[in-house]
């Protein structure tokens, strides 16, 4: 019997479920060797339970959800969480420092209606997590080169060096050396292939930390570059605010 | 005689963006319950952006919607520049013209050949078409590959883009690195128009109910993301009187926000209202291939929604084509937009329909308050009262086929639930 693919999605904004609509060409030649039963966002078909692999998409903001998890880990040999959202809560974790009743008061005429939880959070605060991929959103090769890896059952590419690597890699020229531009590349994970940079911007962060992230160092390059550490702190405040290495920093800061 | 009671429920409803469900009622041949429901949890995009920058709004609100990122940014920085009195360099503007091009080529596309050509064909999903069309879906997939590669040649990736922001782009391609692009879109341009001409074939349901349709609207090109807010009755505002005209409300047969005109009512937004007020200002090749098939203004059957989408499409191909044979690259990326305390408002054609942006700045350009209103919100009113419509008219047809009906009839609307900062999880209490 084939291995089956079921793609869940939580609180997100639909970007990562589609990146894998996005990469249909490539994966055509895997489709052959999986079945795709159970994907909202695509087809109306359906099987039960259980599944060979499970992707999430989305972060868990509701106490229906944080159950839902849980069941949806019951049902999945091997479970992947893709992107930030689902391996850090997303930009929505924000709300995790803050009022989320003054929140709902401000967004909604009648927030006695919505039944939700303080605080957004990665799918691994909830239930075991085998593999993750990164970024806001998902870079599709590491994508397409995740499930053949668990195919072939070797383990996935994921790095977890510096966005600079990949940078470096491109040829592009350093925005925090040379413009002085604040760029959060030295503590991001690699994946997206250093876009930001090579647009003559700053990284903002959108894979969250990569390994050992050095954050006091950068604090230090970006005071050279005339920006302040409360603006550093506010800046790792945003896409992977819910990520512990981003978070301390931030208010460390 | 024996009350007869039928009820139709899907709990999750496929091939939309987010999460929704569809609930109708059926007693004594009378319809009393009919909603279309969502339960998307809200995300808090207005309240957390209080305190941000001014020009983190385009990055932040592209995460509403991965579906549609390009409008998301499209209508914040136009809300900003507008806060800020400043206005950007004309070749800048056309250069985001052309980004908003290819998010309509990907976004229409996508909904056209793997979401909801497959309900009129009696497909599950566009893979299970595939199978038995497979010219058809390749062609689809080529043509949204081109979409794609439009928007990664100007913003980076295809998802969330990075190049746009407050003033213009980061950075604006050379001609050199955009041309390869003009031999992709010539192939588009004739896959478009075998589209049309493809959508044009499916079997369409009748359903014609009046609605008022609202969209931008300009004088002299079919509008984007420039114009006034126009509706066939008689309506045509500036952008900035959005609040004076529209009101989002609870309905008491729901407790979802629905928009409305005020003292007026429901109305719709998306590709029929665009086309029901600018037809004439389509490019040539698009009128042409909409007249072709049969298409003219007033369309008032939702479900030939997707032969407007197959024309928008062409539209979009033809208008990027023309923007990229004069390209060259502009002077400066961007211009410099300082901070000034006020209020902005943006607004643009989402693939799906308007998208209204509103923010109020402080001199240190931070954000005061942000309002943003997503089409899939305006259209809940709409979406509800078609599937009445068709509850009513077909309550001979069975179950199966009363239900495969509705959704389909949901998915006239292309529905991005995801974008949904206004939604509620519905929650009925019928004690």
């Amino acid at each position: 019997m084939k291995p089956t693919l079921a793609v869940f999605k939580f609180a997100s904004c639909d970007g990562c479920q589609l990146s894998i609509l996005d990469a249909e060409d490539q994966l055509v030649p895997i489709a052959g060797a999986i079945d795709i039963v159970e994907f909202k966002e695509a087809t109306t078909h359906s099987e039960p339970p259980p599944y060979t692999v499970g992707l999430v998409e989305g972060s868990v903001t509701t106490p229906h959800d944080a159950l839902r998890i849980r069941e949806i880990r019951d049902q999945c040999k091997i479970l992947v969480t893709i992107g930030a959202c689902a391996t850090s809560g997303g930009i929505q974790a924000l709300r995790n420092a803050a009022d989320v009743e003054e929140f709902a008061a401000q967004v909604y005429p009648n927030p006695e209606y919505l039944d939700v939880l303080a605080t957004s959070t990665p799918i691994s605060d909830h239930v075991k997590v085998d593999y993750a991929l990164y970024g806001c959103p998902v870079s599709i090769d590491q994508m397409v080169d995740l499930v053949t890896a668990l195919l072939t059952g070797r383990r996935p590419n994921i790095p977890d060096y510096s966005v600079c690597i990949e940078c470096k890699r491109r040829g592009s020229t350093c925005v925090l050396v040379t413009p002085g531009i604040p760029c959060l590349g030295p503590v991001t994970r690699a994946g997206c292939g250093a876009i930001c940079p090579a647009f003559g911007r700053g990284c903002y962060g959108c894979f969250g930390p990569c390994s050992g992230p050095n954050v006091e160092g950068l604090a230090t390059a970006w005071e050279a570059a005339g920006v302040t550490r409360s603006d550093l702190s506010e800046a790792l405040r945003a896409f992977t605010v819910g990520a512990p290495e981003f978070a301390e920093a931030a208010r460390a800061l | 005689m024996p009350s007869e009671s039928r009820r139709i429920g899907v709990e999750y409803i496929s091939r939309v963006e987010g999460e929704g469900s569809l609930r109708v009622a059926v007693r004594d041949g009378r319809v009393e319950e009919c909603e279309f429901g969502i339960f998307e949890p809200p995300r808090f995009f207005e309240a957390f952006m209080r305190g941000r920058r001014f020009t983190e709004a385009p990055d932040i609100t592209a995460r509403i919607c991965g579906i549609c990122p390009v409008a998301y940014q499209m209508s914040s920085v136009q809300a900003m520049e507008s806060a800020c009195g400043v206005t950007i360099d004309p070749a800048i503007d056309e250069l985001r013209t052309l980004l908003y091009c290819g998010e309509w080529i990907e976004s229409h596309v996508l909904h056209m050949y793997l979401l909801h050509a497959p309900d009129f064909l009696g497909y599950e999903s566009g893979i299970a078409l595939a199978a038995d069309h497979p010219a058809e879906v390749g062609r689809g997939l080529r043509l949204k590959q081109t979409g794609n590669a439009l928007v990664s040649a100007l913003g980076g990736r295809e998802i969330h883009p990075v190049s746009m922001r407050v003033g213009g782009f980061h950075r604006v391609p050379t001609r050199k690195e955009i041309e390869p692009l003009i031999p992709r879109l010539e192939q588009a341009r004739e896959d478009a128009m075998a589209t049309v001409d493809w959508v044009a074939t499916l079997p369409m349901p009748e359903a014609d109910r009046d609605d008022e349709y609202v969209a931008l609207a300009a004088d002299d090109h079919y509008a984007i993301h420039h114009g006034r807010i126009r509706s066939t009755r008689g309506m045509d505002i500036a952008v900035e009187e959005w609040n004076d005209y529209f009101v989002e409300e609870h309905v008491p047969r729901s407790t979802s926000l629905h928009s409305h005109i005020r003292d007026r009512g429901l109305y719709q937004v998306g590709p029929l209202a665009r086309f029901n007020l600018s037809e004439e200002l389509l490019r040539p090749v698009a009128l042409e291939a909409a007249h072709r098939v049969g298409l003219r203004a007033p369309i008032t059957n939702p479900f030939r929604s997707i032969v407007v989408r197959a024309v928008e499409t062409l539209h979009a191909v033809d208008l990027a084509l023309d923007i990229l044979d004069r390209y060259q690259r502009p002077a400066r990326p961007y211009v410099a937009v300082p901070p000034v305390a006020g209020t902005g408002h943006g607004a643009s054609e989402a693939p799906r329909g308007l998208l209204y942006h509103r923010y109020e700045i402080d001199g240190d350009g931070r954000i005061i308050a942000a309002q943003i209103v997503p089409p899939t919100a305006q259209n809940q009113g709409s979406i509800e009262a078609d599937l009445l419509h068709l509850v009513e008219r077909n309550l001979d047809k069975d179950d199966a086929h009363l239900q495969h009906l509705l959704e389909q009839s949901i998915r006239n609307y292309d529905p991005c639930i995801s974008c949904s900062v206004h939604f509620l999880r519905l929650e009925v209490d019928r004690g």
